[in-house]
């Protein structure tokens, strides 16, 4: 009965294209195999995003006179209300960790080149849409941090040449933070963001099978050297999916840890009049942002040094997703070591910055 | 031009015409409409006796903080309370009789000038009025 069921579908959805898929896709073995899995591990967690933010939205409502006491409601009233919201917290933070690793690694093992450029495009995309869930996400709460989170990031938009005060109004709803800005916020966080990102995920996931997963450099140049061992693959399905499969385990058995013990503090309801409280400090994603534009002096150059700083890190940006097209890019394949330099001192400088944020910034 | 290159053309104006007709209403819907600025130039702050020397609030005015600080010598001095870096509400520190910036660091002295840390302009001071039992903060002439 079940076969004839699975033959009927069979028939109807073309779910042999999928079977063949599976069985003929192979992940390549070497010693830097351990990267390959944080694509997926960022997909489970906002997986998680995804169902846990569904489960809050049932008790959520999104004004600036009932935002705070709904999510203070589900903390407190609300059948395990504290679980979903803190895992959603911590899923948020650990997702968006993930997703750093998986585009460090990508970057450092020059994932990049031809004909992958694409896939890193769509993926540099979706790390952006990952902190514009973290960044809009934030406010929903209404509390004082997320306050000025807010009106600091905002302000930051607003701050960049032309554009900047139709960015601030657009993002605001008006020029000032209200709560016509949380509703838009919120309508960003639920439904333009996931939309978009479904599109994008959808293409990423594509060219990732279109492409099959990228050797590094090293490793290729090592399997082409005469006597050497024929490359190892493995199957994706079972034996990746599998180790996949234990990597989510782990980080759900994290994520029930962390809300757990450390549940995800809602704080004091905003105040748009209220001064900023001492201590306060973005999310540790935005941190080495946050410090740079603290250290940078008031004027540099006869310009302004918020200015300056927005654009410097703007910049820095656009050249970071450019890397497929300027590392290389006369196409004769010859590893840059410039690149990975580059890839180096940013980790450093956002490992260091970071750092220097949580010693100087205490709550 | 030969006629299916010119129904071609033809196709791909219209198209490109009816998306915009469709695309500007929906641009312009997203941009919030202008709000007038608050025309407020005078509030009541504070009652007189409500701050007690080396202390400060925050009170709404025109839709933005300002702060009203009553220095150790029982002076008032008003400010806007936001701060020109990026945009948060700033706060009087007594004990070094500064006003600072908690999201940055950035600080001003009691004239309102930015004196470290890196907000580039000063805060706009506001005039003070005591009349009778309140406090009254006004924009300063001119401004």
């Amino acid at each position: 009965m079940i076969a004839a069921l699975g033959r009927w579908l069979t028939d109807r959805l073309g779910l042999d294209t999928f079977r063949e898929l599976a069985e003929h896709k192979r992940v390549p073995v070497h010693r830097h195999s351990f990267w390959y899995y944080w694509g997926g591990m960022t997909l489970f967690l906002f997986g998680v995003q995804v169902v846990t933010g569904i489960l809050l939205l049932l008790y959520y409502r999104a004004s600036a006179d009932e935002a705070y006491e709904s999510v203070r409601f589900i903390m407190a009233q609300v059948s395990f209300g504290w679980l979903i919201r803190s895992i959603h917290s911590w899923s948020a933070n650990l997702m968006i960790g993930a997703a750093m690793i998986h585009m460090f690694s990508a970057f450092l093992l020059k994932s990049y080149r031809a004909p992958r450029e694409m896939t890193w495009l769509s993926g540099m995309a979706l790390l952006g849409l990952v902190f514009a869930f973290g960044f809009s996400g934030y406010l929903l709460p209404w509390n004082q941090l997320a306050f000025f989170a807010t009106k600091v990031g905002t302000d930051i938009a607003g701050a960049l040449p032309v554009v900047g005060h139709f960015i601030l109004v657009f993002l605001r709803g008006g020029e000032n933070i209200t709560g016509g800005t949380l509703t838009r916020f919120f309508g960003f966080h639920v439904a333009v963001l996931p939309a978009i990102v479904t599109v994008i995920l959808g293409l990423h996931l594509y060219l990732v099978q279109r492409h099959g997963m990228s050797v590094p450099p090293s490793v290729e140049e090592a399997q082409a050297k005469p006597g050497a061992p024929p490359p190892r693959m493995m199957k994706f399905v079972p034996n990746f999916a599998l180790r996949d499969a234990v990597g989510w385990l782990a980080a759900l058995g994290v994520l029930a840890l962390l809300a757990a013990l450390f549940p995800w503090e809602l704080g004091r309801k905003a105040d748009p009049y209220a001064p900023a409280p001492a201590g306060i400090r973005p999310e540790w994603y935005f941190a080495w942002m946050f410090q740079t534009l603290r250290m940078l002096p008031s004027k540099i150059l006869g310009l302004e040094g918020e200015l300056v700083g927005i654009l410097g890190i703007t910049v820095a940006g656009l050249g970071w997703a450019a890397v497929p097209f300027l590392d290389d890019p006369k196409g004769r394949g010859q590893r840059a070591r410039l690149w990975t330099w580059i890839g180096v001192v940013a980790i450093v400088y956002i490992i260091v910055f970071t750092w220097l944020t949580y010693r100087d910034v205490k709550p | 031009m030969k006629r299916r290159e010119f129904f071609d053309w033809l196709i791909g104006i219209s198209g490109t015409v009816l998306g915009g007709f469709v695309l500007y209403p929906v641009a312009r819907y997203l941009v919030p409409p202008p709000t007038p600025e608050a025309a407020t130039r005078r509030v009541i702050a504070a009652k007189k006796d409500e701050l007690q020397p080396g202390s400060f609030k925050t009170f709404p005015f025109g839709g933005q903080p300002g702060i009203l600080i009553r220095t150790a010598d029982g002076e008032y001095r008003a400010f806007t309370a936001v701060c020109t870096h990026l945009g948060c509400t700033v706060q009087y520190r007594g004990e070094n009789k500064t006003i600072w910036c908690a999201c940055h660091n950035g600080t001003y002295n009691l004239e309102g000038a930015n004196v470290s840390g890196p907000p580039p302009r000063p805060l706009e001071r506001f005039d003070v009025h005591v009349a009778g039992d309140l406090i009254m903060v006004e924009k300063a002439k001119g401004a």
